[in-house]
């Protein structure tokens, strides 16, 4: 068959070529036609017309994929498209025929020496040698966490719980626990997926989503687990997350889970959150393929710090991302209703994609929750490991949330006297010596730091702790200073936590 | 090692072929009909929740079949209890509930002692703590979650499962995704049985440990994959491995299977690995006193390095533990998130799983514990034999409470669960992605609660629909031609 015609030529283009193939079509069309006496040597025409399709199908390839190289002429020799191919083949087989002979030959380990370096082979401690710092004894509480507390038989104030609504020992709350202890027992034996479904939890899971004004809601069977189950639901590998360099680990751990490409921006700041989503959006292509979110705290629970939704809202929209919120600690104490970060900027929630909470906090609670449109949570429900996989929460649990939130919506004063006192306190904490206050001075969870670190975190840390401790014991103060895993990838500074309730009258 | 006829392998492909097809059919005119109608997309911009395929089974298998999975109930999950009975108007994508109960024998929940009803021991004290310590203790175990209930928690539970010291958190799921991450960390290297709980798998890989993988219950596999990594070391590096780490689970709960415990401690010992046991489904559950596997198969907790174990199933309650050494204790105190962040076990399920621990150990005066581990003993096995016998296949050990039920044909599993469901019998079936595609089951856990006319009506029932649905893929004489023709499973 005839390569080189084409190549030689030095008009080629696939105009001409087409023009070719054309021509050869009918040609070939010509003789099927009739130019050689059908009936008699049929076999003739169809071997004909294949072998002209062959050989138009092979020019038209020929010129669709011949290199440039294809129309050089080397010493005026011109080299064909073909030469070139073989030419690097040989080259190719050469390589690898040299590389083989330069590999030493493998020779898998015996029996023996397996046997060997198993027998050397020694393990480190499963656990690091244990310091005496190691060895923190937390405070055992004799009675209920509420805003006063027995501690070693002393009475203290507590300011070490998040019970910011103070509905700890609340009568109502607690007859409606009594109730549905009596009713379900305490666990549910099973998850959801195989009879842990109580009816409370679709009574509690309705509640949620009318209380804030979702379309629907999903509840897990305990805080953390709702953050690190429900962002590796939602993303994926290959999808993109901006996440604040400040939130706790659950969403640290929820990130790292997800595979995703995660990229932090500064605490808290809205400039770099800015500019990260620019960065990203300009620098990648496929950007507007993947899924992308906006990981943010509304009260930070490491410092104290309230996430300025407004703005990122804006910014969300510019950039097309999803917010994914998470609503801890301003569930119940942040808007006029308690109906958090959202009420607290007049922001729609719809605006919002994703709200995760734990229960654990004003509620009175346990177990966490994770709302946004219909579609966000039936996603869950199968894709959602901390969902699928384990016990339903306690139905009690659940029947608590339920009271807890009519509570709030029948007694919006608690929210304005928590609100008081938060202004009350941090005038009281405003000089302290040695100390400053670095949360937003609309949190009750406040973060005092120290205004000369020491230089290590580890010593800060000791400080603080020593701190806590003496106001324990000579002041009956109940304080905790803000311990960090070594898991914890958070950087922020570490510092004196105070919680806030709204029973509190007197605060020396 | 399921081994399935070569018919039934095959009518299973093909059902799921149909399925896939089907759905892929329906997915292409859906795409026709949304361009058609080019709906005005509010989600302009946004690349969707779901991307391309990654809801293509619940959308287009699951839903079909979701009444048999989720279905409430109205009552504790004890021997019998009331399922709320739900319709559809939209074939099945959502359902709504009635406010119609039916009252149904519980084959379902892994209620082992009997401890999730009402208990004359443990619901009293249950409310005693309530009043005293309120629902919640909206801390973490480090600032103020800490009551004298969770102490004694700690030392009821070390001393019942016979370690040094215990650890409790308020979730068995957070329990292992975060203490493997404490224990593990980069250059060590998890070995994990392939069947094991997604919250193993969870803490595994939030580690950021190297994971290899040993065939189910297989000591000679885990030996060598143990060989294999100590004398390769780790990769690309090839430097020796900081530490490894077996874990394994005592009952699987999808196989029913007891892990071969004393054959992988002795391959851990042989190859200085570490030895991590999730106790979720066997503690409280087997064992003479219901102290797990470890009691069951003779082996000495202190061969276990650690044990970790849940409280939603045996004792009723929710969380978890860790048993193990004093100083591994401490620092897992010192430094896991689930005891620093979490908020703790609440006071009254504290108060659960330490009344319950009483009740079995027979501290509370009575021989009621005693009772209840002979008894789901008892049901256990009587049940299983049973089955047997009616020509079910049947997985698991003797002993072991949870027994799946093979059914194979993804459109036997609606047809068993919703007939037993007529029946007043609730079964749990299980399927992709729990299971194998091929192995789809049903799955029954026996409870201690069970009265012997409770098992006897179930067998009577399952008996019948496993008749109509045609399941009993072994019987009465199982034909050796048949035995031969099947294909092997792992
Ligand atoms: C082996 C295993 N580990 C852990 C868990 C999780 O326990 P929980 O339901 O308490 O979260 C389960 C429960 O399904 C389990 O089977």
């Amino acid at each position: 068959m005839d390569f080189g015609h084409t190549c030689n030529r030095d008009d080629v283009n696939p105009l001409n070529c087409n023009q070719l193939t054309r021509d050869g079509e009918s040609i070939s069309e010509i003789i099927s036609a009739g130019s050689v006496p059908r009936k008699a040597n049929s076999w003739i025409t169809m071997d004909f017309s294949v072998m002209s399709i062959l050989s138009n199908g092979l020019d038209w390839f020929k010129v669709e994929y011949d290199p440039p190289l294809a129309r050089a002429v080397v010493f005026g020799v011109p080299i064909g498209g073909h030469l070139v191919v073989e030419a690097l083949l040989v080259i190719a087989i050469l390589f690898l025929l040299l590389q083989k002979s330069y590999k030493p030959p493998k020779r898998p380990l015996t029996e023996k020496e397996i046997d060997m370096l198993c027998e050397e082979w020694v393990p480190e401690s499963l656990i690091p040698p244990l310091t005496e710092e190691m060895k923190y004894e937390s405070p055992v509480l004799d009675s209920a966490a509420g805003p006063h507390t027995v501690i070693d038989g002393r009475e203290v104030v507590n300011f070490a719980s998040t019970n910011y609504l103070g509905l700890i020992g609340n009568e109502k709350l607690h007859e409606s626990c009594t109730a549905a202890v009596e009713k379900y027992g305490v666990g549910s034996c099973g998850p959801r997926g195989f009879y842990g479904t109580i009816d409370v939890h679709l009574d509690c899971e309705e509640r949620i989503a009318k209380f804030l004004g979702t379309p629907d809601s999903i509840l897990y069977s305990f805080g953390i687990s709702t953050m690190f189950s429900a962002i590796p639901a939602l993303c994926k590998k290959g999808d993109i997350i901006v996440a604040d360099e400040g939130v706790h680990w659950a969403i640290q751990n929820g990130l790292h889970l997800s595979r995703s490409t995660i990229v932090y921006f500064k605490h808290n700041d809205m400039e770099s959150l800015g500019n990260t989503l620019e960065k990203i959006t300009r620098e990648n292509k496929r950007v507007t393929k993947v899924r992308r979110y906006i990981v943010v705290e509304a009260i930070y629970q490491n410092s104290g710090q309230l996430a300025p939704l407004d703005v990122i809202v804006k910014l969300k929209e510019k950039y097309r991302f999803r917010v994914l919120l998470d609503e801890t600690n301003s569930i119940g104490v942040l808007g006029d209703c308690g109906r958090g970060l959202s009420e607290h900027y007049r922001i729609p929630v719809e605006k919002i994609d994703v709200i995760t909470a734990a229960m654990g906090s004003a509620l009175a609670t346990d177990g966490g929750f994770c709302t946004g449109s219909v579609k966000v949570v039936d996603h869950q429900r199968l894709g959602s490991s901390g969902y699928v996989f384990s016990a339903s929460l306690p139905p009690y649990l659940a029947s608590a949330a339920i009271t807890a939130f009519d509570i709030l919506e029948e007694n919006p004063h608690l929210i304005t006297k928590l609100k008081r006192n938060i202004t009350l306190l941090l005038e009281g904490l405003s000089d302290l010596p040695g100390l400053s206050i670095a949360s937003n001075p609309q949190s009750p969870l406040v973060f005092l730091k120290l205004k000369r670190t020491t230089g290590s975190f580890q010593n800060d840390l000791q400080l603080l702790e020593d701190i806590a401790d003496l106001m324990l014991k000579e002041d009956s103060v109940f304080v905790v200073a803000s311990k960090r895993s070594t898991l914890d990838k958070c950087r922020l500074p570490v510092g004196i936590r105070i919680t806030i309730n709204r029973c509190r009258k007197s605060m020396s | 090692m399921i081994t399935i006829p070569y018919l039934t392998a095959l009518s299973t492909y093909i059902s799921y072929g149909l399925l896939f097809a089907f759905g892929q059919f329906r997915d292409f005119f859906r795409k026709v009909i949304d361009w058609w109608k080019n709906s005005s997309n509010l989600e302009q911009g946004y690349a969707p929740i779901c991307l391309g395929l990654e809801d293509f089974y619940v959308r287009r298998l699951y839903l079909r079949i979701q009444d048999c999975f989720g279905r409430p109930i109205a009552s504790a999950p004890d021997a019998w209890f009331d399922v709320v009975e739900r319709y559809s108007t939209d074939n099945n994508k959502t359902l709504k509930r009635t406010t119609k109960l039916s009252r149904c024998l519980n084959l379902g929940s892994y209620n082992y002692l009997g401890f999730a009803a009402a208990d004359e021991y443990c619901t009293p004290r249950v409310i005693d703590s309530l009043k005293k310590f309120s629902a919640s203790t909206c801390s973490a175990r480090v600032d103020g979650g800490t009551t004298r209930l969770h102490t004694e928690l700690e030392e009821c539970v070390a001393n019942f499962v016979g370690k040094p010291a215990a650890m409790v958190t308020g979730m068995g799921y957070v329990t292992n995704s975060a203490i493997l991450p404490v224990l593990m960390g980069k250059g060590s290297l998890i070995i994990s049985d392939s069947l094991n709980h997604n919250s193993i798998v969870n803490g595994a890989r939030g580690s950021g440990a190297t994971i290899r993988v040993f065939l189910h219950n297989t000591p000679s596999h885990l030996e060598q994959v143990l060989r294999e990594q100590i004398a390769e070391g780790q990769p690309r590096t090839h430097r020796p491995w900081k530490k490894i780490m077996v874990v394994v689970e005592g009952i699987y709960s999808m196989e029913g299977e007891l892990c071969k415990l004393p054959e992988i401690i002795a391959v851990c010992k042989k190859y200085k690995a570490y030895m991590y046991l999730d106790e979720a489904h066997s503690i409280g559950a087997i064992g003479k006193t219901g102290r797990g596997v470890c009691e069951l198969l003779g082996v000495d907790p202190a061969d276990v390095d650690i044990m970790m174990g849940t409280f939603t199933k045996s004792f009723g309650s929710c969380g978890g533990y860790i048993a193990a050494s004093k100083e591994l204790i401490d620092y897992l105190k010192y430094t896991c998130p689930a005891h620093l962040y979490a908020t703790s076990i609440p006071p009254p399920a504290a108060q659960q799983i330490i009344s319950a621990i009483r009740v079995i150990l027979g501290e509370d005066g009575s021989s009621r514990g005693a009772q209840k581990l002979a008894r789901i003993r008892e049901n256990s096995n009587f049940f299983r034999s049973e089955l047997q016998k009616m020509g079910f296949e049947v997985l698991g050990d003797n002993d072991s409470p949870v027994m799946p039920i093979m059914l194979y044909n993804p459109g036997k599993i609606p047809a068993f669960s919703r007939e037993c469901l007529k029946k007043n019998v609730a079964v749990v079936t299980v399927a992709f992605p729990a299971t194998p595609l091929l192995l789809a089951r049903a799955r029954i856990c026996i409870s201690a609660s069970h009265t012997r006319e409770d098992l006897i009506k179930a067998l009577e029932v399952i008996s019948e629909v496993g008749d109509l649905v045609g399941i009993k893929y072994f019987p009465a004489e199982p034909k050796k031609q048949q035995l031969e023709c099947r294909v092997k499973l792992d």
